[in-house]
């Protein structure tokens, strides 16, 4: 590529910019007793350090489930376990049994900071940049700038490196839609047994797969790829989770710290469709738990079904791409205990069609950031977040010229719009409209911030609502472009609203 | 404090907003990049000079005039020109919104969060005078290689390498100081010279001088450029002077205007009578010769010799240790010291030294007048010469030379090469600046991003020429690599690292030392062997 330079100068930048909100505060700086999720990949580390194995999942005098227990799948156990190999070599206090709880000082925030770096560089980045490389119908220019925009993607950057979260890999999708079914789904399985979040996106890697085997003939060639696809995902899986297979209730215990269904609808302030809905009607009380559970299983399925059932008879790279964000988009609207940081699964695949429908991603991506404030502010994240979210949006406005591209070919809202037009004849303004509700939420989002900051937190329920409100307007239009040219997609979008 | 800057913020939303939609702007963006870069450096370290400012806006602020350059109840004393303490006067009456008790003299090491927020805000506000100049220089640069992409554009490239500057980012906004408004104010000047808007451009020169002394270093380039070029409205056809066509009226005007400005900064004091105690601030003499660390200069080759001189010497038993002095700069961090076996360098002997350095470029500007080019040529000779060879010298001042060696880079290959070479050790040698862990990372990525871009923007550019670089300088530029692995990662977990603190430091100086050398007579050597441009433009 002759334009090499320019591509290390954007991921120099990158990582310059996660440097510097990484110099911010944390989440649960300096707040006993629990702290935050800084404290939590922190004590990760002491308990795999210093237990075996086969207690890590385990409430013990040891390991006191209550306080940051874990509840990550085997992967992030095993990396936490290699983070405090390096802790132990540096400092042993900072990872000491009982006696390190709590433990902050200035280099262990760095040495923190730098193991998130440092994953980044060796797993998210060289993805990125790979998937920029490998879009194909763009210059380079254009290549470059998607990765740009992608590595500045405020979101992943001020949870990863302000508020504490390692970050997960891409290189699944890559895999896959690059024609390497095989390293994708290890990728994917991988990322699978890293967090079990990443299941939100397991249904279209499974649809796309399935149909690519259909596609080649389940007699011949088809089976085969069917075959040693399936042997990749049971090996892989076996291997993560070989240490605890030797007893049963070790794996049991290890499922049930996976997934605590017993926790509740929805966290405090999610912006999905049951914390905005129950802001007239109380669903929490209403409904008994596991009505509840059922409820939201069965939309999540519902809403999500459209899209995977296309994509196994027809697939495609790109198709593929538009029906994780769908998927993904569906879990984090229906399902249960969805928290704010679960935006982040949907803003990725988001991300990868930043180039194909630049301006609703970059929409859709400053409002993921937006949604998650609350949270940010509580870390003191204010600045950085700001920052960063304008940052963003300059890096898109400039790189792809959002705000000329709004007609409704570039929207993917043409066959929409056609339909529309055969019983509203006049029906040509939907191009401006969109463009308007996009000022208007910026707006919102601005006037919102200035509000949360300067007012008194008690007043934060009506500002949620509208929050909410100015959510679903975006989040009905991405689910409806996902579904262009499929007519049961379509009847997903009034179902939405 | 939050609620103003969320303001700000949002104001400048809507102004990016309404930009926008009117079409990608790139410059417009890369300004807009760095100064929300520059706003996630706020909380990084700040060395004493935050100190020095916030001293220095509680005199301008609590004290009158007949006070200002008496006050000495912090040991940073106001030692700039009166129109920075005028300026820190203004700023102090928008700090007073932000928290009163930085505006307490005696409240020395004061550093409330408002406080650190008010004076890096200030910086990147006043860098928008900076971003203007950047603005007028690109329109200065002839566009006659047309290309179609963007990048690739001589505009684009002189745009990113000022305003994306390393040495400017982590002086400015990570160390703290001012630099950023007055290379504005130099920038914008010369641009007004390239513009043939002379007069405006010796007004802002005159200002910038009554805002910082230390541009004094490049005034003999202004002085000589002006009166060749501007008071002799016109040439022989070889080139050489045509004495009748000089012009008394342009010479008054300059001379006028220079001297209204003069005066109504040193004025007051000069009505106040306190023009020597002025002066005894601005030109402190009495510190050594080298800074706190020493600046890459030749002075740092001269003292390190010295030190291996004296090393051999006491080996070999020629010298008796007794008579070495105690002083001898065993950590790197002495103000002064006394050379042990060359002679010891006063004052008067550097002065002379950056004169004999300056003369060459002097006399060729005035005996071959190349245009306002010829002009930014000897403005950089001047900066570098007086870097060289100047009294107390501080390792930010090579800025005053990379800074307009970047708007002749991007004109011929020659000058890239060299701009390159200069730029690449000059931010390397800014780097001991920066000590703390955690901006470790940033210097280091800062850096290479810079470099790189700067190293392959300027190849790209010049891809139909000869490389830019012969094996030597390759060589050299790689090995500054390895230099700071020594330096930062290695060197502190040896056993030397208590017996010779000063090693890494050292070792940087003199490294940087030769290659801002070399460019130094590399940029000579083009002046020199340069044809002079055919017809010197008339007025």
């Amino acid at each position: 590529m002759e334009k090499w330079y320019l591509m290390t100068a954007v991921v120099l930048l990158g990582l310059t910019v996660r440097w510097t909100v990484s110099l911010n505060s944390y989440s649960g700086a300096g707040k006993p007793p629990m702290f935050g999720d800084y404290e939590a990949q922190r004590h990760w580390q002491e308990i795999t350090f210093n237990l075996p194995i086969k207690q890590w999942y385990f409430n013990s005098s040891d390991n006191n489930l209550q306080y940051w227990g874990l509840d990550y799948p085997p992967l992030t156990a095993y990396h936490s376990l290699l983070c405090a190999y390096v802790a132990q070599f540096i400092n042993p206090d900072w990872i000491a049994l009982h006696s390190s709880r709590g433990y902050e000082s200035q280099a262990h925030k760095l040495f923190m900071r730098a193991t998130v770096l440092i994953a980044d560089l060796l797993i998210y980045i060289p993805a990125v940049v790979l998937h920029c490389c490998c879009l194909k119908e763009i210059s380079t220019k254009k290549k470059i700038a998607n990765a740009l925009c992608i590595l500045l993607y405020p979101g992943l950057i001020l949870i990863d490196y302000g508020h504490f979260h390692l970050g997960l890999a891409l290189w699944g999708v890559l895999g896959v839609s690059c024609d390497w079914d095989l390293l994708g789904s290890l990728a994917f399985c991988l990322a699978v047994n890293y967090k079990q979040m990443e299941l939100y996106h397991s249904l279209p890697f499974f649809c796309f797969l399935l149909g690519k085997c259909f596609k080649k003939g389940l007699k011949g060639k088809g089976f085969v790829l069917f075959v040693k696809l399936a042997g990749t995902v049971v090996a892989s899986f076996t291997l993560c989770w070989l240490p605890f297979f030797t007893e049963r209730a070790q794996a049991l215990q290890v499922l049930r710290r996976l997934f605590p269904v017993d926790r509740g609808l929805f966290e405090d302030k999610v912006a999905n469709i049951w914390c905005s809905v129950s802001v007239f009607l109380k669903i929490k009380d209403i409904l008994p738990h596991h009505v509840q559970i059922i409820v939201s299983f069965c939309l999540t399925l519902l809403s999500l079904l459209p899209a995977c059932v296309k994509l196994t008879l027809q697939p495609s790279p790109k198709g593929f791409r538009f029906t994780l964000v769908s998927c993904a988009l569906s879990f984090f609207l229906f399902s249960f205990q969805v928290h704010e940081k679960s935006i982040l699964l949907v803003s990725l695949p988001v991300c990868l069609v930043l180039s194909e429908i630049p301006f609703m991603s970059t929409w859709f991506l400053l409002v993921s950031t937006f949604s998650m404030l609350p949270l940010l502010l509580k870390d003191d994240l204010l600045m950085p977040s700001v920052v960063t979210t304008m940052a963003f949006f300059i890096a898109c406005a400039t790189s792809f010229s959002i705000f000329e591209k709004t007609s409704e070919e570039e929207l993917r809202l043409k066959s929409f719009s056609v339909s529309v037009r055969k019983h509203l004849p006049r029906f040509t303004f939907l191009p401006r409209i969109i463009q308007h509700l996009f000022i208007i939420s910026v707006i919102t989002m601005v006037l919102l911030t200035l509000m949360t900051v300067t007012l008194d937190p008690p007043q934060k329920l009506p500002d949620l609502f509208s929050v909410l409100d100015s959510w679903l307007i975006n989040s009905v239009t991405s689910l409806r472009k996902s579904g262009r040219g499929d007519p049961r997609q379509r009847e997903e979008a009034p179902f939405t609203r | 404090m939050r609620i103003k800057w969320v303001e700000c913020a949002a104001l400048s939303v809507m102004a990016a907003l309404s930009v926008m939609t009117g079409g990608g702007s790139w410059f417009l963006a890369l300004a807009l990049g760095v100064t929300l870069l520059k706003c996630l450096l706020i909380p990084t370290y700040h060395s004493t000079d935050f100190e020095v400012h916030r001293n220095w806006l509680a005199i301008t602020h609590s004290l009158p005039i007949s006070q200002w350059y008496y006050e000495a109840t912090s040991e940073w004393t106001l030692d700039y020109p009166p129109f920075f303490a005028w300026f820190e006067y203004a700023l102090s009456h928008v700090a007073k919104y932000f928290d009163q008790e930085m505006l307490n003299v005696h409240n020395l090491n004061y550093s409330s969060s408002r406080t650190l927020l008010f004076q890096r805000f200030s910086v990147i506000f006043t860098d928008a005078l900076f971003v203007y100049a950047v603005h007028e220089c690109c329109k200065c640069v002839d566009g006659k290689k047309a290309c179609k992409e963007l990048t690739e554009k001589p505009k684009f490239i002189l745009s990113v390498l000022l305003l994306w500057n390393f040495g400017l980012l982590i002086v400015d906004h990570i160390h703290f100081q001012y630099n950023g408004f007055l290379f504005g104010l130099m920038l914008l000047s010369i641009a007004r010279l390239f513009q043939k808007r002379h007069m405006e451009g010796a007004f802002l020169f005159a200002v910038l001088l009554h805002f910082k002394h230390i541009y004094l270093y490049v005034a003999p380039a202004y002085g000589i450029y002006l009166l060749r070029s501007y008071c002799f409205t016109a040439n022989k056809p070889d080139g050489s002077i045509r004495w009748n066509s000089f012009s008394f009226v342009r010479l008054i005007s300059l001379g006028l205007t220079v001297f209204l400005v003069s005066a109504l900064s040193l004025g007051p004091f000069l009505a106040l009578n306190q023009l020597p105690q002025v002066f005894s601030r601005l030109f402190p003499f009495k510190r050594g010769l080298c800074h706190a660390y020493w600046a890459p200069n030749f002075w740092a080759v001269y003292n390190a010799l010295d030190k291996v001189l004296s090393v051999i010497g006491l080996q070999l038993k020629l010298l008796d240790p007794k008579k070495i002095p105690k002083a001898s700069m065993t950590s790197g961090l002495v103000q002064q010291f006394q050379h042990t076996v060359l002679p010891s360098v006063t004052p008067l002997v550097t002065l002379i030294c950056t004169l004999i350095a300056i003369l060459p470029s002097i006399f060729c500007l005035w005996f071959k007048p190349q245009g306002p080019r010829g002009f930014l040529r000897c403005l950089i000779l001047c900066a570098l010469s007086s870097f060289m060879f100047g009294w107390h010298v501080h390792e930010k001042a090579i800025l005053l030379a990379i800074l307009p060696m970047s708007l002749l880079s991007v004109g011929k290959a020659g000058d890239a090469s060299i701009f390159l070479i200069l730029s690449t050790t000059g931010h390397y040698s800014l780097f001991p600046l920066l000590f703390t862990a955690p901006e470790l990372p940033i210097k280091i990525l800062l850096m290479l991003l810079f470099t790189i871009y700067s190293i392959s923007s300027l190849k790209t550019l010049f891809r139909k020429e000869k490389p830019l670089f012969n094996w030597m300088e390759t060589f050299y530029l790689l090995g500054l690599g390895p230099l700071e692995v020594f330096c930062e990662f290695v060197f502190p977990f040896t056993s030397w690292k208590l017996k010779y603190p000063f090693i890494p430091l050292l070792l940087t100086s003199v490294y940087c030392a030769v290659g801002i050398t070399y460019a130094w007579f590399k940029l000579y050597v083009s002046v020199f062997t340069d044809p002079p441009v055919g017809k010197t433009k008339k007025q």
